[in-house]
């Protein structure tokens, strides 16, 4: 029988906060709106039922990226900074689902089929070179990451893309900063047997928006997937990689490749990342170009850590809760510290939060082991 | 530096160097700028940057590799400018005020940091560059929230309209280039700001001499082998701790220097990229993460911001986008700190191996002369 203390010690004082922090935040809208609304006439009131459907949306649409880092923390590679690179295939495949004008799940899973190439030879790329390098991988990994967002930045003004709802009207060429999916395949996970609810609003062109609609479809995606991998960690080949990130010298004592364990785990994160961004657009509705992707990573490492993972140990549990956890965060605390001290503090509120989880577990595991 | 230097160990051992010679001086010809203006460019960052670049050294001798959390200092350094263009110190008076008032907060960074840091031993890099991320959270709020409002401020041209909070950009016009003005020698074309030159010799002798007393051998020992510090009787935690504090009050007074040569600063991003920057910089003077020479700094500074100075004219040419230089800058300073770490770690774990190897050949030699 553990004690109450161990409980608290296991799961770590940051991660008791920032979850009683939610708590208290998903608490507050009705009291925001006597004490908050009231005062500041104008400001729109807090929907909880919104909330509640934005919680949702934004847990599906992160939830993959999440997933993604699970197989390269397990197989010893630490947390994947240079997740951009998966990021960057999935936009590729985007982009060129886009321009060979596919539409609707045609659209969606071909851009996945199309990223996979990508996925494969930027993940195998970086997989060879992270071991080179082992134990500096996190590192390496951040400056990968950002430098091949920069070239693919640079690739994005210079590759022969020539759809017109892409490239820049005037200058007929370069893609532009961000790309609506709306006549393409936007919502089109989201809307698979979604359940709608709450008020409905009727907008001039028809269309109906609901004020709670449960995104089934995203959801179930992402089950599938956290699915998959919990299956696939049980395979012979998910097992080999925990070996491998548990103990590398007793893994290659037992016959296991070290190496080509470590390199099938990034090659699974990137594609899991091409993935990932791929959900993400659908829900959010457009593509984002150019230094977009810099940021993505870190949200994913914040949101995975705040589960309950560490440098070298990550669950399906630590995946789905930290990302409802972070998530929820994010999308309750504009609302309600907008609404009761008027001031757009959230921004600030997130970079604390999401950075100081990260500090938090690459500090801790030296603790653990002295 | 043992064995024969060969061509292909020279060119391994010095490829990043090698590689930066080669794009800038292909990327000279089509930005079709003078050489006049490269020249007075270049020594104008010399003075700007060196600084902020030598602020690198001391934790790279205590072992703790490139010290991302340079960018605290680099906060610390800013607010003191914030407070001394609030009470209107104008020339080198505000700048001196600046580095006076934010020096104690540079030196809590430090600590913060260093403690930091020492929890976190093997991996101190990625420690210390989110580290600087979460801080730039608190600098916003401090910044954007209680300066004004917790904070009274005095000159309400710097303070946002809604009543607190530092503007977006800040006007650093009383204290602009008072520095570099201050003593300023004309050489034909070229204008060389002394006054910050010699700031930075002072803070070079600084370096050679502090490497000779007790607490920079301390330092070298510890970054040789923390373990045989321990047990020498050199407190380990605490002479890092100390290199990081010394590190980053000079990124508090480089940052300084830095503005005072801007002219305006972005109040908000301006300490972003004070840490790549650097960190590129001696990276491609040749330095890597545990081994670092005054030398690497200024050729690194040369090197880096020649590049950086010709390529948005030569993407411009080229492409006819001048986006295009700007994302390749981005790309380079990145790629050359990627690439720079990976040769250091590729090549240190091949000198592991070697020596294994070593190791198993001697005592195979050792076993066979027994069994004779």
């Amino acid at each position: 029988m553990r004690s109450f203390k161990q409980i608290v010690t296991d799961f770590g004082w940051p991660r008791i906060i920032i979850f009683l922090f939610l708590v208290l935040l998903f608490l507050m809208p009705p009291f925001a709106k006597v004490t908050g609304i009231e005062r500041l006439a104008g400001v729109a009131s807090i929907s909880i039922p919104a909330s509640f459907s934005d919680v949702f949306n934004r847990f599906g649409q992160n939830a993959v990226f999440v997933l993604a880092l699970v197989p390269m923390i397990q197989s010893g590679c630490g947390l994947n900074f240079g997740l951009s690179l998966g990021i960057l295939s999935g936009l590729l495949g985007a982009t060129l689902s886009m321009q060979f004008n596919l539409h609707g799940a045609a659209g969606f899973f071909g851009g996945l089929v199309l990223a996979s190439p990508f996925a494969v030879l930027f993940g195998g790329a970086y997989g060879m070179l992270l071991n080179k390098v082992k134990g500096e991988e996190m590192t390496i990994a951040m400056y990968v990451g950002f430098a091949s967002v920069f070239f693919m930045s640079i690739m994005w003004l210079l590759l022969p893309y020539t759809h017109p709802d892409m490239v820049w009207g005037f200058a007929g060429k370069g893609l532009r900063t961000t790309i609506s999916v709306e006549n393409y395949w936007i919502h089109i996970l989201n809307n698979f047997l979604a359940i709608p609810g709450g008020d409905v609003t009727l907008s001039p062109m028809g269309v109906k928006t609901y004020e709670f609609l449960f995104p089934t479809g995203e959801l179930l995606f992402v089950a599938l997937t956290a699915f998959l991998m919990w299956l696939f960690m049980r395979t012979k080949t998910g097992t080999a990689m925990t070996a491998v990130g548990s103990n590398p010298d007793y893994a290659r004592a037992g016959g296991i490749s070290v190496d080509k364990m470590r390199l099938v785990s990034v090659i699974i994160s990137t594609f899991l990342g091409a993935a990932g961004i791929l959900v993400y657009e659908q829900s959010f509705g457009f593509i984002q170009l150019y230094t977009a992707p810099l940021a993505m990573p870190f949200s994913a490492i914040a949101a995975i850590l705040i589960g309950g993972a560490s440098v070298n140990k990550a669950s399906m549990v630590n995946v789905l809760i930290g990302t409802f956890l972070f998530q929820g965060l994010l999308t309750m605390a504009p609302s309600v510290i907008n609404s009761t001290i008027n001031s757009d503090l959230s921004e600030v509120v997130r970079i604390i939060v999401s950075q100081g989880i990260i500090i938090y577990a690459l500090t801790r595991k030296t603790k653990v082991t002295k | 530096m043992s064995g024969k230097m060969t061509p292909g160990r020279f060119l391994r051992e010095n490829a990043v160097i090698i590689i930066f010679i080669i794009i800038t001086l292909a990327a000279i010809q089509p930005s079709g700028l003078s050489l006049t203006y490269i020249v007075q460019e270049l020594l104008t960052r010399l003075g700007r940057n060196s600084f902020l670049v030598l602020a690198l050294l001391i934790p790279i001798y205590a072992g703790m590799g490139l010290n991302f959390g340079m960018t605290l200092g680099a906060m610390a350094g800013q607010i003191g400018l914030i407070f001394a263009i609030n009470y209107n110190i104008t020339g080198v008076n505000g700048l001196l005020f600046a580095v006076l008032a934010s020096m104690p907060l540079a030196i809590l960074m430090g600590y913060i940091c260093g403690v930091v840091l020492n929890n976190a031993k093997g991996r101190e890099m990625v420690t210390g560059f989110i580290l600087a991320f979460f801080m730039d959270g608190i600098y916003q709020f401090f910044v954007l929230y209680t300066l004004g409002y917790a904070v009274p401020m005095k000159n309400p041209a710097i303070v946002l309209s809604r009543g607190y909070g530092i503007r977006n950009t800040l006007n650093l016009d009383i204290v602009r280039q008072s520095l570099d003005t201050w003593w300023m020698l004309k050489i034909g074309p070229f204008s060389l700001p002394m006054a910050s030159y010699l700031v930075i010799v002072v803070l070079c002798l600084f370096i050679v001499w502090f490497k000779k007393t007790k607490m920079g051998q301390d330092m070298r020992a510890v970054g040789h082998d923390m373990a045989v510090a321990n047990s020498s009787g050199i407190p380990v935690n605490r002479t890092r701790i100390i290199a990081i504090i010394i590190s980053t009050v000079f990124a508090c007074i480089g940052q300084v220097i830095f503005l005072q040569n801007m002219g305006n600063m972005a109040t908000y991003g301006a300490h972003t990229q004070t840490a790549f920057f650097a960190v590129a910089a001696i990276l491609v003077g040749g330095a890597s993460v545990k081994k670092a020479s005054l030398a690497n700094v200024f050729v690194g500074v040369v090197l880096l911001h020649a590049l950086f100075v010709v390529t948005p004219n030569a993407g411009q040419k080229v492409f006819g986008q001048a986006m295009i230089g700007e994302y390749f800058r981005q790309f380079i300073g990145y790629g050359v700190i990627a690439l720079s770490l990976v040769l250091y770690a590729w090549r240190s774990r091949k000198e592991a191996e070697r020596q294994r190897e070593g190791l198993r050949g001697g005592t195979a030699a050792a076993a066979q002369g027994g069994a004779k």
